[in-house]
């Protein structure tokens, strides 16, 4: 276990079987957002329910939102790969 | 995922950040400290907070036939303790809520406690216990990132219950329902991100030794 755990090759390709996986399995469902599955069984529990506040602002497409999802992703990985590039660099510098 | 923009009722909404915001506020003086006592890990905590940014960004599909994402924030939690993430959590939930209109501003609170508060002090918890009975640190980590992930959407659906019992379940009814949405979607999320998290803590432990050691991750005392 501890050996596998150790072993970043095999550990990306179990992530990446696991995102995987559910795509190519004969899995029934549209993959739409658990969120939305929630707002399914408020109304099932409390049918009477109305949200008393709506966001403030939404993204105006679903283009513009998988735009503000990539920078959200773009701007956390390209600050962590540049810590992890600074400090690969710096502890290869002391060998 | 998170609950959405006004789906909790006000009562509910006041509450959940009654109980956070001091939690936020304390964690921000913490940060402050934890940067002026060692300086050095400064950019490897600025890191934690990018990796909770990046995993909450990845919606991801499940068995469930339905996506959801990791909160990321087990990292921070097991390197620097629970206290520096609710205030990291409450940016990124914040981020997400005016630019996304994912969450929102009404649930910022509820969500904070689930994500920000509960997720890494879960984490934490297993993570000591872990590595004081003589675990591995990859062992340990895997497990507080994945409950840590777990334990924020089990917090999810037990505040959602609250809000909306069900008619003749009452809370429990409602909250196995909100179990049956978000946990069981989460499943599989949970292990991958506590997959990614050891890859980080692979690394980190090759680039990184003398901040982690700094940290107590790394060498004499590391499992005490």
């Amino acid at each position: 276990m501890s050996g596998i755990l150790k072993n970043n090759k095999i550990l990306m390709a179990l992530v990446a079987a696991l995102v995987i996986a559910p795509l190519a399995l004969p899995i029934a469902g549209e993959f739409g957002g658990s969120d939305d599955q929630a707002e399914g069984v408020i109304q099932q529990v409390a049918p009477g329910y109305e949200p008393w506040f709506s966001s403030i602002w939404e993204p105006p497409s679903g283009e513009i939102e998988s735009l503000l999802f990539a920078l959200q992703a773009a701007l956390g990985s390209g600050l962590l790969c540049y810590y992890i590039g600074l400090r690969h660099g710096m502890s290869k510098r002391k060998d | 995922m998170h609950i959405m923009e006004g789906f909790l009722p006000a009562t509910h909404a006041i509450a959940w950040t009654v109980a956070s915001a001091p939690v936020v506020a304390y964690s921000a003086w913490r940060v402050k400290k934890v940067v002026e006592e060692n300086p050095s890990t400064k950019l490897l905590l600025a890191s934690c907070g990018a990796f909770a940014f990046v995993l909450s960004a990845l919606k991801l599909p499940s068995v469930t036939g339905s996506c959801s994402h990791p909160t990321g924030t087990g990292l921070g939690a097991v390197l620097f303790g629970p206290w520096v993430m609710p205030v990291m959590g409450s940016i990124v939930l914040l981020f997400q809520a005016l630019l996304l209109a994912h969450g929102g501003i009404t649930t910022l609170g509820a969500n904070t406690f689930s994500m920000g508060i509960v997720g890494p002090f879960v984490s934490y918890a297993l993570y000591r216990m872990v590595r004081k009975s003589g675990g591995s640190l990859q062992l340990a980590v895997f497990l507080a990132a994945a409950l840590g992930d777990m334990s924020t959407y089990c917090t999810t659906s037990v505040q959602l219950a609250l809000a909306f019992p069900d008619p003749v379940g009452g809370v429990l009814g409602s909250t196995a329902k909100f179990l049956g949405i978000f946990a069981l979607t989460q499943v599989p999320l949970a292990i991958a991100e506590g997959l990614l998290t050891v890859i980080v803590v692979n690394i980190l432990s090759k680039t990184s030794v003398g901040e982690l050691k700094t940290l107590n991750i790394l060498g004499r005392g590391a499992q005490a």
